[in-house]
């Protein structure tokens, strides 16, 4: 019934590969609108396939399609096979769906760029490996994508290769750092892997989890396997401590920003740990762990999002804070809110990224929202929707962000009251610079007179799709309406039966997340619009941190002086002092002691071989009749 | 091996010996090199047959080929293949056309002499992996050092005569020990002949001495921390088509070496220094991926990846279970296919630019975007990016170490995160960044040639054969290893 799933992996592949081939034939636009149908049809194929899982009875939505046998090594086994359910055509609905739009964006984004074909190649290979990752059943399938979207990462971060500017450095190094930065929670995985098989035999999520439900892992097995997971799952997924490669991501073009470094991608982490909440079930002290790292990774971000000045960077913490919330989710065991988020983030997230790639186009690459003020005059269709993806993003409701956020911090505070408490005050903060983030650039007086006359509206190629992100935003909350369309229930086989908590903590998480929501917006209209003085002083009450939000909590400076640094001194130490002095002094100098010692064998030394073997030989020889004949 | 060809073993290895004398002998330049090439693309042929004539699931040596060779001393002319030695000769005739044709393309000075020796090297090394009498094993080890002693030494670069010296001098003190055990097992048991040695009849402190003397011998030769600096020297002097064989071949003489004859013969021994080896073999992955890491020239770079590299692999060898082993075994060929890659491409880039100083280049991205769209491979292929053949044998080395020891495992997996690091650095110098030296810029520096793409073609495809479909090699390695780990002794006493 699902025979064909690997179309929705292949159309993406196939793209790469007619790119690669017939690019230059084909010419830009052509290979712009190819690169487009391919993830569209592939977004098909997966629709079509999730109308006929939508069909089944739930104890059937569970299928796996096995393509091949890939690695055998004695008692290892692992197939290549796919894992068709609920949780993972999700996955790919997204991943297709809001992929696609984006290519389409890029049609005309990347517009009279030097290697716009390239840029569309990877795009193309950047959906194909997304696609294994949450497609496949096995851990080490998943892992093949986990590491191929990395690879799509570093190059598209990177894609401006030659470029450097103040704020990023050489872009190329961005690309590389993120990289690095996620084979450290690579390094996890791989760990984790090594570990979950040694104790279930396995490496297929569905023998695996089996394996655990009848005891296979002891809480201290399951513990050790989620810690690594997370330690993944903060690479990917841009948390404490590795969220560092984040921001610097933003080097990327935009729709890059857009489609992997905010909608896709970076959601794997939250994903991976879904896909594996057996094993989180337990090892309780992990999934606490994966909650407060969230909650404070939320808080902290927002923090930093609040003092950002450039566009993109505002919303790559606002993406690190709500993919925070996320993790948050899971880890209080709200798995199919936290999904829910992810599909709700996707969409408003994408489109707040594609909107300010907007601004960016008509501004030429001005970023600086001190440097903009008046635009939705300019460009109305580019305010509207920015407007809708921050509103969500602030959570008001009915937007969809109103609604993923209330179902994550409603899991946390019916399991985890303290990490509720984090998460609300976030929430606070959340408003706050996501209504800056709109009464800054788009309101008030242009501050830039020669960037505002500049200034024109996007082609429709580009406002098309944000258009449908902005319907998708708004209506997205119907996707987990209870009794009608309950995203939650629809991944029950995948994610396990989730307990509605009582209506009384859900009114309370309700008027409370309104409320706050609220209450930032307040704050940020007194601030920016009305310009009132409270909203200063109370700002000024915690100057004393401003120096720490300026330089991004000095993290990124502790691990460059403490983590690489030293660690490259130590490696040029290790060449010098010891390869060079130590290891190879002493080979040197035993060979010139044998070798050299004295006048008379210098005669030896004239670099004739035969000589030495001679010698050696004889040595040889000696030493064998020696060793023979005292046996 | 009903459509087999008789003594295939024997043609397989000798059809270079042949192309040697003839190359020596006969014809211009260009026909020395038309027929070197012939030669090693025949033989390659040829050891194709293994593959097609191949008994699945048969543990033991298959095309075994056996005459008298001084049988009064217990010498034999043994021949045999098995799984764990079938895609080392594979992987050398592989990479000798591709060497070769390099060689052809760049070598100006004395080409015939070149290529000649680069055949009579591939003699020795096949016979290193196909031979199972101590004594032709011996003598093949041994001679395969000098061909490679006069291609540093008379083609290298500038410190080339010490450079030379040094690889020789070293590995040959090396095999020096290990034929004073050769002789103890002969006088032990009576016979070179290793399919009738029974290694229980050398007395327990004897196989001990014995053991070590052939561990230090293949040591070296890998080579394992702390004996490794001859490589570096070795690989920054050599010419290209020399890096390309000495890291893609000559190394695995050394992790063969343990496989086939200092873990059967001793397996007692082995076993009680397995985990000291390990010890060695981790420190050298996190040493070699960490000195490779301050590397300004690029060849350097480069060797000091391979002693990370072949640490992976002794870790998988002496976890003596089935994954580390197989892993091991498969990653002998995945890095033999990556690092010999790697080699090409930067001999490419030398014999445009004549530097391989990572500083000297830069945006290269922007001038030849071929070369580096397949150097994006090559430095992914070796960073074990999974998909691609790397990561097939690492992950199962470290499943394999991991069951033997925890510890050192976890510590060995910290070295993804550093192969990374030195290969992104070299791919950051030389793909991307701002193209600021005019000498890198298209009118001087020319995209690769139809005849360049075709060299690293077929390493490229491998990558991902292997990647992919890893079972296609897998299911022939296997059961040797099997049959290895079960019971290493068992070698000895195959049946015939």
């Amino acid at each position: 019934m699902f025979d064909l799933a690997w179309l929705i992996i292949l159309l993406p592949a196939a793209g790469v590969l007619i790119n690669l081939f017939f690019g230059p034939k084909l010419g830009d636009r052509r290979v712009g609108y190819m690169a487009s149908a391919a993830v569209a049809l592939s977004f098909l194929v997966a629709a079509w396939y999730t109308l006929r899982l939508w069909g089944l009875p739930a104890e059937e939505q569970v299928h796996t399609v096995t393509l091949w046998d890939w690695i055998t090594a004695g008692s290892f086994r692992v197939a290549a096979a796919l894992l068709i359910d609920p949780l993972s055509l999700t996955m790919a609905l997204v991943v297709t769906g809001v992929g696609a739009l984006i290519h389409v964006y890029s049609v005309a984004y990347m517009e009279h760029d030097e290697h716009y074909q390239r840029f569309f190649l990877y795009l193309n290979f950047f959906i194909f490996a997304m696609l294994i990752l949450v497609l496949s059943d096995s851990f080490l399938g998943m892992f093949v994508g986990w590491e191929g979207v990395g690879l799509a990462s570093f190059l598209l971060i990177g894609f401006w290769f030659d470029r450097r500017d103040d704020s990023y450095g050489y872009y190329a190094d961005a690309g590389k750092k993120a990289f690095l930065v996620n084979r450290i929670g690579d390094f996890g995985m791989i760990v984790a892997m090594i570990a979950i098989w040694s104790a279930a035999g396995s490496l297929a999520f569905t023998d695996v989890f089996e394996a655990a439900e009848h005891g296979a892992f002891t809480a201290g097995a399951a513990t050790f396997v989620c810690l690594l997971l997370l330690l993944a799952a903060a690479g990917k997924s841009a948390q404490i401590p590795l969220f560092v490669w984040l921001p610097d991501a933003m080097a990327g073009p935009t729709p890059v920003s857009a489609l992997i470094h905010a909608a896709t991608m970076v959601t794997a982490g939250i994903y991976m740990i879904a896909r594996t909440h057996v094993l989180w079930h337990i090892a309780e002290n992990a999934a606490l762990t994966a909650a407060w790292i969230g909650a404070l990774t939320a808080l902290f971000a927002a923090s930093l999002a609040l003092v950002q000045t450039d566009l993109k960077k505002i919303l790559a913490y606002s993406t690190i804070s709500q993919l925070g919330y996320m993790m948050l989710g899971v880890g209080v065991g709200a798995y199919g809110a936290a999904i829910f988020m992810l599909v709700a983030h996707a969409f408003y997230k994408a489109l707040l990224f594609l909107a300010a790639g907007s601004v960016m186009h008509a501004l030429d690459g001005e970023l600086d929202i001190r440097k903009m003020g008046g635009l939705r005059h300019k460009m109305p269709a580019t305010f509207r929707t920015f407007l809708i993806g921050a509103v969500s993003l602030a959570g008001i409701p009915p937007l969809a962000g109103f609604f993923a956020k209330d179902a994550v911090l409603l899991g946390a505070l019916a399991h985890q009251p303290l990490v509720y408490v984090v998460g609300l005050f976030t929430a606070l903060l959340t408003a706050i610079y996501s209504f800056r983030a709109v009464f800054v650039p788009f309101f008030g007086q242009p501050r830039d007179r020669h960037l505002y006359d500049h200034a024109h509206e996007s082609p429709s190629l580009m406002t098309v799709p944000l258009w449908i992100l902005a319907a998708l935003t708004i209506f997205g909350g119907l996707l987990n309406l209870p009794f009608v369309l309950s995203l939650e229930k629809w991944l029950e086989p995948a994610l396990g039966a989730h307990d509605a908590p009582g209506l009384v903590i859900e009114l309370i998480a309700l008027t409370l997340g309104i409320l706050i929501a609220g209450f930032g917006f307040v704050i940020a209209y007194a601030w920016h619009i009305a310009n009132e003085q409270w909203p200063r002083r109370l700002a000024s009450s915690v100057d004393s941190l401003q120096p720490a939000l300026q330089n991004k909590w000095y993290v990124d400076d502790f691990y460059y002086e403490r983590i690489v640094l030293p660690l490259r001194r130590f490696a040029g130490w290790l060449a010098t002092a010891v390869d060079q002095k130590l290891i190879d002094g002493t080979v040197d100098g035993i060979g010139r002691i044998t070798l050299g010692a004295g006048d008379r064998v210098r005669k030896l030394e004239n670099g004739v071989i035969p000589s030495y073997a001679l010698a050696i030989v004889l040595g040889v020889v000696i030493l064998a009749a020696y060793f023979v004949f005292s046996i | 091996m009903s459509f087999s060809i008789p003594y295939l073993l024997s043609i397989i290895t000798f059809l270079p010996l042949l192309g040697a004398i003839v190359v020596a002998v006969w014809g211009d330049d260009a026909a020395k090199k038309q027929t070197a090439l012939i030669f090693s693309l025949v033989t390659f042929a040829v050891s194709l047959l293994l593959l097609v004539n191949w008994q699945d699931g048969v543990p033991g040596m298959q095309f075994l080929e056996e005459a008298a060779w001084f049988p009064e001393y217990g010498m034999t002319y043994l021949m045999g293949v098995d799984g764990i030695s079938l895609f080392l000769v594979l992987l050398t005739t592989l990479l000798m056309p591709i060497a070769i044709y390099f060689s052809n393309l760049y070598v100006h000075e004395q080409p015939g002499l070149y290529l000649s020796l680069m055949l009579l090297l591939e003699t020795a090394m096949i016979g290193v992996f196909l031979a199972l009498d101590l004594v032709p094993f011996f003598v093949f080890f041994e001679f395969s050092l000098i061909p490679m002693y006069l291609l540093i030494g008379k083609w290298g670069g500038a410190n080339r005569v010490y450079a030379a010296l040094k690889f020789f001098v070293y590995t040959f003190a090396g095999s020096a020990l290990m034929l004073v055990a050769i002789l103890v097992v002969y006088f032990n048991t009576g016979t070179f002949n290793l399919l009738e040695m029974d290694g229980s009849r050398i007395a327990p402190a004897i196989q001990t001495w014995a053991f070590l003397a052939f561990a230090l011998a293949f040591a070296i030769k890998v080579p394992i921390f702390p004996f490794h600096t001859w490589l570096p020297d070795a690989h920054v002097q050599a010419p290209t088509a020399g890096s390309i064989i000495l890291a893609g071949v000559l190394l695995k003489m050394g992790t063969y070496g343990y496989l086939r004859f200092a873990i059967p013969l001793f397996p007692e021994a082995a076993a009680r220094f397995g985990p000291w080896i390990a010890g060695l073999a981790v420190i050298g992955i996190l040493y070699g991926a960490l000195v490779a890491l301050v590397q300004k020239d690029v060849k350097s770079l480069v060797a000091y990846s391979s002693v990370a590299h072949l640490g992976y692999v002794m870790l998988g060898v002496v976890a003596l279970n089935q994954q580390g082993v197989s892993g091991a075994v498969l990653q002998m060929v995945n890095h033999g296919l990556s690092t010999g890659a790697l080699f090409l491409m930067v001999g490419l880039l030398y014999e445009r630019r004549h530097t391989r100083m990572l500083d000297d280049f830069g945006g290269l991205w922007q001038s030849v975007p071929v070369f580096c769209g397949f150097f994006l491979v090559v430095v992914m292929s070796s960073a074990a990016l999974p998909g691609l053949n790397g990561f097939v044998g690492e992950f199962a080395i470290l499943l394999g170490a991991y069951a033997a020891w925890p510890v050192l495992a976890v510590l060995g997996a910290l070295g993804v995160i550093l192969a990374a690091w030195y290969l992104l650095t070299a791919f950051r110098h030389i793909a991307q960044g701002p193209l600021t030296n005019p000498q890198n810029d298209k009118t001087h520096l020319p995209d690769l040639r139809r005849g360049e793409i075709a060299m690293l073609l077929p390493l490229v495809l491998l990558f991902f054969i292997i990647g992919l479909f890893p079972n296609l090699f897998l299911d022939k390695i296997n059961p040797s290893v099997e049959s290895l780990v079960q019971n290493p002794a068992i070698v000895m006493k195959v049946e015939r």
